[in-house]
Protein backbone atom coordinates (compact mmCIF):
# COMPACT_ATOMS: atom_id res chain seq x y z
CA UNK A 1 0.00 0.00 0.00
CA UNK A 2 1.33 3.43 -0.93
CA UNK A 3 0.38 6.39 1.20
CA UNK A 4 -0.89 8.26 -1.86
CA UNK A 5 -3.46 5.53 -2.51
CA UNK A 6 -5.20 5.94 0.84
CA UNK A 7 -5.00 9.75 0.77
CA UNK A 8 -8.23 10.65 -1.07
CA UNK A 9 -10.46 8.17 0.82
CA UNK A 10 -8.89 9.42 4.06
CA UNK A 11 -9.71 13.05 3.22
CA UNK A 12 -13.33 12.14 2.36
CA UNK A 13 -13.72 10.19 5.61
CA UNK A 14 -12.07 12.94 7.66
CA UNK A 15 -14.45 15.60 6.29
CA UNK A 16 -17.54 13.47 6.93
CA UNK A 17 -16.37 12.54 10.46
CA UNK A 18 -15.67 16.21 11.21
CA UNK A 19 -19.24 16.90 10.07
CA UNK A 20 -20.57 14.25 12.47
CA UNK A 21 -18.54 15.66 15.37
CA UNK A 22 -19.67 19.25 14.68
CA UNK A 23 -23.31 18.07 14.31
CA UNK A 24 -23.63 19.25 10.71
CA UNK A 25 -26.74 18.07 8.81
CA UNK A 26 -24.43 16.16 6.44
CA UNK A 27 -26.98 14.82 3.94
CA UNK A 28 -28.66 18.21 3.53
CA UNK A 29 -25.42 20.23 3.21
CA UNK A 30 -23.82 17.67 0.90
CA UNK A 31 -26.85 17.78 -1.37
CA UNK A 32 -26.78 21.59 -1.58
CA UNK A 33 -23.05 21.68 -2.38
CA UNK A 34 -23.25 18.85 -4.92
CA UNK A 35 -26.26 20.48 -6.59
CA UNK A 36 -24.35 23.72 -7.03
CA UNK A 37 -21.39 21.87 -8.62
CA UNK A 38 -23.69 20.01 -11.02
CA UNK A 39 -25.24 23.29 -12.15
CA UNK A 40 -21.72 24.69 -12.69
CA UNK A 41 -20.76 21.74 -14.91
CA UNK A 42 -23.91 22.32 -16.94
CA UNK A 43 -23.02 26.01 -17.29
CA UNK A 44 -19.47 25.39 -18.52
CA UNK A 45 -20.42 22.60 -20.95
CA UNK A 46 -21.05 24.79 -24.05
CA UNK A 47 -17.65 26.41 -23.62
CA UNK A 48 -16.03 22.99 -23.11
CA UNK A 49 -17.47 21.75 -26.41
CA UNK A 50 -16.00 24.69 -28.33
CA UNK A 51 -12.52 24.51 -26.81
CA UNK A 52 -12.30 20.70 -26.87
CA UNK A 53 -13.36 20.44 -30.51
CA UNK A 54 -10.66 22.95 -31.48
CA UNK A 55 -8.05 21.21 -29.31
CA UNK A 56 -9.06 17.77 -30.62
CA UNK A 57 -8.56 18.95 -34.20
CA UNK A 58 -5.24 20.54 -33.24
CA UNK A 59 -3.93 17.30 -31.65
CA UNK A 60 -5.03 15.09 -34.55
CA UNK A 61 -3.81 17.36 -37.37
CA UNK A 62 -0.10 16.87 -36.79
CA UNK A 63 0.29 20.62 -36.30
CA UNK A 64 2.22 19.96 -33.07
CA UNK A 65 5.05 18.25 -34.97
CA UNK A 66 5.17 20.98 -37.63
CA UNK A 67 5.40 23.68 -34.93
CA UNK A 68 8.04 21.64 -33.06
CA UNK A 69 10.13 21.33 -36.24
CA UNK A 70 9.85 25.05 -36.91
CA UNK A 71 10.86 25.95 -33.36
CA UNK A 72 13.76 23.50 -33.02
CA UNK A 73 16.55 25.86 -34.25
CA UNK A 74 15.47 28.48 -31.70
CA UNK A 75 15.12 26.02 -28.80
CA UNK A 76 18.42 24.25 -29.47
CA UNK A 77 20.01 27.71 -29.29
CA UNK A 78 18.36 28.19 -25.87
CA UNK A 79 19.48 24.73 -24.67
CA UNK A 80 15.96 23.31 -24.56
CA UNK A 81 15.83 19.59 -25.55
CA UNK A 82 14.28 18.85 -28.95
CA UNK A 83 12.30 15.90 -27.48
CA UNK A 84 10.33 18.23 -25.19
CA UNK A 85 9.07 20.80 -27.71
CA UNK A 86 5.96 18.80 -28.66
CA UNK A 87 5.07 18.50 -24.98
CA UNK A 88 5.48 22.25 -24.45
CA UNK A 89 3.32 23.00 -27.52
CA UNK A 90 0.41 20.74 -26.53
CA UNK A 91 0.58 21.28 -22.72
CA UNK A 92 -1.39 24.56 -22.48
CA UNK A 93 -4.24 23.14 -24.58
CA UNK A 94 -4.79 19.52 -23.62
CA UNK A 95 -3.99 17.62 -20.41
CA UNK A 96 -4.72 14.16 -21.83
CA UNK A 97 -2.80 15.04 -25.02
CA UNK A 98 0.19 16.16 -22.96
CA UNK A 99 0.06 12.95 -20.93
CA UNK A 100 0.22 10.90 -24.16
CA UNK A 101 3.18 12.94 -25.40
CA UNK A 102 4.99 12.54 -22.03
CA UNK A 103 4.41 8.78 -22.09
CA UNK A 104 5.72 8.66 -25.66
CA UNK A 105 8.79 10.72 -24.71
CA UNK A 106 9.60 8.58 -21.65
CA UNK A 107 9.32 5.40 -23.72
CA UNK A 108 11.84 6.77 -26.25
CA UNK A 109 14.38 8.47 -23.97
CA UNK A 110 15.32 7.19 -20.47
CA UNK A 111 13.36 8.93 -17.67
CA UNK A 112 16.65 9.78 -15.93
CA UNK A 113 18.18 11.45 -19.00
CA UNK A 114 18.24 15.23 -19.36
CA UNK A 115 15.31 15.28 -21.84
CA UNK A 116 13.33 12.77 -19.78
CA UNK A 117 13.70 14.85 -16.64
CA UNK A 118 12.87 18.13 -18.42
CA UNK A 119 9.71 16.54 -19.85
CA UNK A 120 8.70 15.36 -16.37
CA UNK A 121 9.27 18.79 -14.85
CA UNK A 122 7.27 20.51 -17.64
CA UNK A 123 4.35 18.14 -17.10
CA UNK A 124 4.39 18.63 -13.34
CA UNK A 125 4.90 22.37 -13.18
CA UNK A 126 2.43 23.64 -15.81
CA UNK A 127 -1.30 23.25 -16.37
CA UNK A 128 -3.80 23.11 -19.23
CA UNK A 129 -3.90 26.88 -19.27
CA UNK A 130 -6.53 27.59 -21.93
CA UNK A 131 -8.87 24.93 -20.62
CA UNK A 132 -8.66 26.40 -17.10
CA UNK A 133 -9.23 29.95 -18.34
CA UNK A 134 -12.24 28.95 -20.45
CA UNK A 135 -13.82 27.00 -17.56
CA UNK A 136 -13.42 29.83 -15.04
CA UNK A 137 -14.69 32.54 -17.34
CA UNK A 138 -17.56 30.38 -18.65
CA UNK A 139 -18.66 29.92 -15.02
CA UNK A 140 -18.92 33.69 -14.39
CA UNK A 141 -20.25 34.34 -17.92
CA UNK A 142 -17.61 36.98 -18.64
CA UNK A 143 -15.12 37.48 -21.42
CA UNK A 144 -11.58 36.62 -20.41
CA UNK A 145 -9.57 39.87 -20.55
CA UNK A 146 -5.96 40.39 -21.71
CA UNK A 147 -4.48 40.50 -18.18
CA UNK A 148 -5.46 36.85 -17.66
CA UNK A 149 -3.89 35.67 -20.91
CA UNK A 150 -0.78 37.80 -20.41
CA UNK A 151 -0.23 36.43 -16.89
CA UNK A 152 -1.03 32.80 -17.72
CA UNK A 153 0.99 32.69 -20.95
CA UNK A 154 3.97 34.38 -19.29
CA UNK A 155 3.78 31.87 -16.43
CA UNK A 156 3.76 29.04 -19.00
CA UNK A 157 6.76 30.41 -20.88
CA UNK A 158 8.64 30.78 -17.59
CA UNK A 159 7.66 27.21 -16.74
CA UNK A 160 9.11 25.82 -19.99
CA UNK A 161 12.35 27.80 -19.88
CA UNK A 162 12.88 27.23 -16.15
CA UNK A 163 12.21 23.47 -16.46
CA UNK A 164 15.36 23.06 -18.53
CA UNK A 165 17.28 25.39 -16.22
CA UNK A 166 16.04 23.64 -13.05
CA UNK A 167 17.07 20.19 -14.29
CA UNK A 168 20.56 21.58 -14.97
CA UNK A 169 20.73 23.09 -11.47
CA UNK A 170 19.28 20.16 -9.49
CA UNK A 171 21.01 17.21 -11.23
CA UNK B 1 -10.41 35.75 -26.75
CA UNK B 2 -11.21 32.05 -26.19
CA UNK B 3 -13.21 32.23 -29.43
CA UNK B 4 -10.22 33.68 -31.31
CA UNK B 5 -7.94 30.97 -29.90
CA UNK B 6 -10.41 28.25 -30.96
CA UNK B 7 -10.61 29.73 -34.47
CA UNK B 8 -6.82 30.00 -34.71
CA UNK B 9 -6.37 26.39 -33.56
CA UNK B 10 -8.85 25.19 -36.20
CA UNK B 11 -7.14 27.20 -38.94
CA UNK B 12 -3.69 25.86 -38.00
CA UNK B 13 -5.10 22.32 -37.86
CA UNK B 14 -6.71 22.50 -41.30
CA UNK B 15 -3.54 23.98 -42.79
CA UNK B 16 -1.26 21.33 -41.23
CA UNK B 17 -3.50 18.39 -42.04
CA UNK B 18 -3.68 19.45 -45.70
CA UNK B 19 0.10 19.77 -45.89
CA UNK B 20 0.56 16.38 -44.13
CA UNK B 21 -2.41 14.93 -46.08
CA UNK B 22 -4.16 13.39 -43.07
CA UNK B 23 -7.48 15.17 -43.53
CA UNK B 24 -9.48 12.00 -42.76
CA UNK B 25 -8.06 11.94 -39.20
CA UNK B 26 -8.83 15.63 -38.78
CA UNK B 27 -12.43 15.13 -39.83
CA UNK B 28 -12.83 12.21 -37.40
CA UNK B 29 -11.26 14.25 -34.60
CA UNK B 30 -13.59 17.20 -35.19
CA UNK B 31 -16.69 15.03 -34.81
CA UNK B 32 -15.44 12.82 -31.98
CA UNK B 33 -13.99 15.56 -29.77
CA UNK B 34 -17.31 17.36 -29.28
CA UNK B 35 -18.69 14.08 -27.91
CA UNK B 36 -15.52 13.72 -25.84
CA UNK B 37 -16.35 17.10 -24.30
CA UNK B 38 -19.72 15.75 -23.17
CA UNK B 39 -18.06 12.63 -21.75
CA UNK B 40 -15.55 14.77 -19.90
CA UNK B 41 -18.40 16.89 -18.52
CA UNK B 42 -20.19 13.75 -17.28
CA UNK B 43 -16.99 12.56 -15.60
CA UNK B 44 -16.42 16.03 -14.14
CA UNK B 45 -20.04 16.15 -12.96
CA UNK B 46 -19.50 13.11 -10.73
CA UNK B 47 -16.25 14.15 -9.08
CA UNK B 48 -17.10 17.84 -8.90
CA UNK B 49 -20.45 17.09 -7.26
CA UNK B 50 -18.74 14.81 -4.74
CA UNK B 51 -16.16 17.43 -3.79
CA UNK B 52 -18.66 20.28 -3.97
CA UNK B 53 -20.83 18.44 -1.45
CA UNK B 54 -17.91 17.46 0.78
CA UNK B 55 -16.54 21.00 0.80
CA UNK B 56 -19.88 22.37 1.94
CA UNK B 57 -19.85 19.87 4.82
CA UNK B 58 -16.23 20.91 5.55
CA UNK B 59 -17.28 24.55 5.54
CA UNK B 60 -20.13 23.94 8.02
CA UNK B 61 -17.80 21.88 10.21
CA UNK B 62 -15.37 24.83 10.39
CA UNK B 63 -12.50 23.06 8.58
CA UNK B 64 -12.27 25.61 5.76
CA UNK B 65 -11.90 28.47 8.27
CA UNK B 66 -8.70 26.87 9.62
CA UNK B 67 -7.12 26.81 6.13
CA UNK B 68 -8.33 30.34 5.47
CA UNK B 69 -6.51 31.57 8.61
CA UNK B 70 -3.37 29.62 7.70
CA UNK B 71 -3.17 31.11 4.21
CA UNK B 72 -4.55 34.56 5.03
CA UNK B 73 -1.10 36.26 5.11
CA UNK B 74 -0.85 35.47 1.37
CA UNK B 75 -4.49 35.59 0.26
CA UNK B 76 -5.31 38.90 2.01
CA UNK B 77 -2.50 40.59 0.05
CA UNK B 78 -3.16 39.00 -3.33
CA UNK B 79 -6.95 39.26 -3.20
CA UNK B 80 -8.13 42.62 -1.91
CA UNK B 81 -11.73 43.42 -0.91
CA UNK B 82 -12.95 39.83 -0.93
CA UNK B 83 -15.56 38.67 1.57
CA UNK B 84 -14.87 35.94 4.16
CA UNK B 85 -16.63 33.20 2.16
CA UNK B 86 -14.63 33.95 -1.00
CA UNK B 87 -11.34 33.99 0.92
CA UNK B 88 -12.23 30.56 2.36
CA UNK B 89 -12.92 29.23 -1.14
CA UNK B 90 -9.62 30.66 -2.40
CA UNK B 91 -7.68 29.06 0.47
CA UNK B 92 -9.35 25.69 -0.04
CA UNK B 93 -8.71 25.94 -3.80
CA UNK B 94 -4.99 26.54 -3.19
CA UNK B 95 -4.89 23.73 -0.59
CA UNK B 96 -6.64 21.24 -2.91
CA UNK B 97 -4.23 22.15 -5.72
CA UNK B 98 -1.23 21.61 -3.44
CA UNK B 99 -2.57 18.22 -2.37
CA UNK B 100 -3.14 17.28 -6.00
CA UNK B 101 -6.95 16.86 -5.78
CA UNK B 102 -7.69 18.79 -8.98
CA UNK B 103 -11.33 17.73 -9.05
CA UNK B 104 -11.84 19.31 -5.65
CA UNK B 105 -9.90 22.43 -6.63
CA UNK B 106 -12.04 23.23 -9.68
CA UNK B 107 -15.46 23.68 -7.96
CA UNK B 108 -13.77 25.68 -5.18
CA UNK B 109 -12.01 27.94 -7.66
CA UNK B 110 -15.24 28.45 -9.58
CA UNK B 111 -17.12 29.26 -6.36
CA UNK B 112 -14.39 31.78 -5.52
CA UNK B 113 -14.49 33.59 -8.89
CA UNK B 114 -18.30 33.61 -8.74
CA UNK B 115 -18.08 35.24 -5.31
CA UNK B 116 -15.64 37.84 -6.64
CA UNK B 117 -17.79 38.58 -9.69
CA UNK B 118 -20.87 39.13 -7.51
CA UNK B 119 -19.17 41.48 -5.05
CA UNK B 120 -17.70 44.03 -7.45
CA UNK B 121 -14.88 46.35 -6.45
CA UNK B 122 -11.97 48.08 -8.19
CA UNK B 123 -9.86 44.98 -7.62
CA UNK B 124 -12.37 42.39 -8.89
CA UNK B 125 -10.86 41.95 -12.35
CA UNK B 126 -7.38 41.68 -10.88
CA UNK B 127 -8.41 39.13 -8.24
CA UNK B 128 -10.16 36.91 -10.80
CA UNK B 129 -7.12 37.06 -13.09
CA UNK B 130 -4.79 36.31 -10.15
CA UNK B 131 -6.72 33.21 -9.08
CA UNK B 132 -6.93 31.94 -12.67
CA UNK B 133 -3.16 32.37 -13.10
CA UNK B 134 -2.49 30.61 -9.78
CA UNK B 135 -4.62 27.72 -11.01
CA UNK B 136 -2.79 27.53 -14.33
CA UNK B 137 0.59 27.30 -12.58
CA UNK B 138 -0.17 23.92 -10.96
CA UNK B 139 1.42 24.25 -7.53
CA UNK B 140 1.46 20.67 -6.26
CA UNK B 141 3.43 19.17 -3.37
CA UNK B 142 3.64 15.59 -4.74
CA UNK B 143 3.49 15.14 -8.54
CA UNK B 144 1.68 11.78 -8.44
CA UNK B 145 0.85 11.40 -12.16
CA UNK B 146 4.36 12.28 -13.33
CA UNK B 147 5.92 10.06 -10.66
CA UNK B 148 3.77 7.08 -11.67
CA UNK B 149 4.71 7.46 -15.36
CA UNK B 150 8.41 7.80 -14.53
CA UNK B 151 8.23 4.65 -12.39
CA UNK B 152 6.52 2.79 -15.25
CA UNK B 153 9.43 3.58 -17.61
CA UNK B 154 12.10 2.58 -15.12
CA UNK B 155 13.29 5.78 -13.41
CA UNK B 156 15.71 4.99 -10.58
CA UNK B 157 13.95 7.42 -8.26
CA UNK B 158 10.62 8.42 -9.89
CA UNK B 159 10.01 11.32 -7.47
CA UNK B 160 13.48 12.89 -7.69
CA UNK B 161 11.93 15.59 -9.93
CA UNK B 162 9.63 16.78 -7.11
CA UNK B 163 11.85 19.64 -5.91
CA UNK B 164 12.52 21.08 -9.39
CA UNK B 165 8.78 20.84 -10.16
CA UNK B 166 7.83 22.77 -7.01
CA UNK B 167 10.56 25.35 -7.63
CA UNK B 168 9.55 25.89 -11.27
CA UNK B 169 5.81 26.11 -10.55
CA UNK B 170 6.36 28.55 -7.65
CA UNK B 171 8.62 30.84 -9.69
CA UNK B 172 6.35 30.76 -12.74
CA UNK B 173 3.28 31.45 -10.56
CA UNK B 174 5.05 34.48 -9.07
CA UNK B 175 6.04 35.66 -12.59
CA UNK B 176 2.44 35.26 -13.77
CA UNK B 177 1.09 37.19 -10.77
CA UNK B 178 3.58 40.02 -11.37
CA UNK B 179 2.36 40.32 -14.98
CA UNK B 180 -1.29 40.36 -13.84
CA UNK B 181 -0.38 43.00 -11.24
CA UNK B 182 1.45 45.15 -13.79
CA UNK B 183 -1.27 44.92 -16.47
CA UNK B 184 -4.09 45.64 -14.02
CA UNK B 185 -2.11 48.53 -12.44
CA UNK B 186 -2.07 50.34 -15.77
CA UNK B 187 -5.78 49.54 -16.17
CA UNK B 188 -6.59 50.87 -12.70
CA UNK B 189 -4.73 54.10 -13.41
CA UNK B 190 -6.57 54.44 -16.71
CA UNK B 191 -9.93 54.03 -14.98
CA UNK B 192 -9.09 56.62 -12.34
CA UNK B 193 -8.35 59.21 -15.03
CA UNK B 194 -11.64 58.43 -16.78
CA UNK B 195 -13.61 59.12 -13.61
CA UNK B 196 -11.88 62.45 -13.09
Amino acid sequence: MRSSEIFVPAVITFILLAGVVKRVDIAQEFMLGARESLLTVFEILPSLILIMTAVGMFSASGAVEIIADTLSPLTSFLGFPRECISLAVIRPFSGSGALCVLEDTLSKVPPDSFAGRVASVIMGSTETTFYTISVYFAAIKQKAYPAVFAGACFADMCGFVLSAAAVRVFF
Amino acid sequence: MIGIIAAALCAVSVFSSISLSNTAQLSDAAISSCSDALQLALYLAGTMALWGGLMRVAEKAGITRIFERLLSPITKRLFKHCDEKTLQNISMNITANMLGIANAATPLGIAAVKGMAKNRSRYTARSIAMLTVLNTASIQLIPTTVGALRAKYGAAEPFDVTLPIIAVSLISAVCGCIVVYAVSMTNLKGKKNEIK
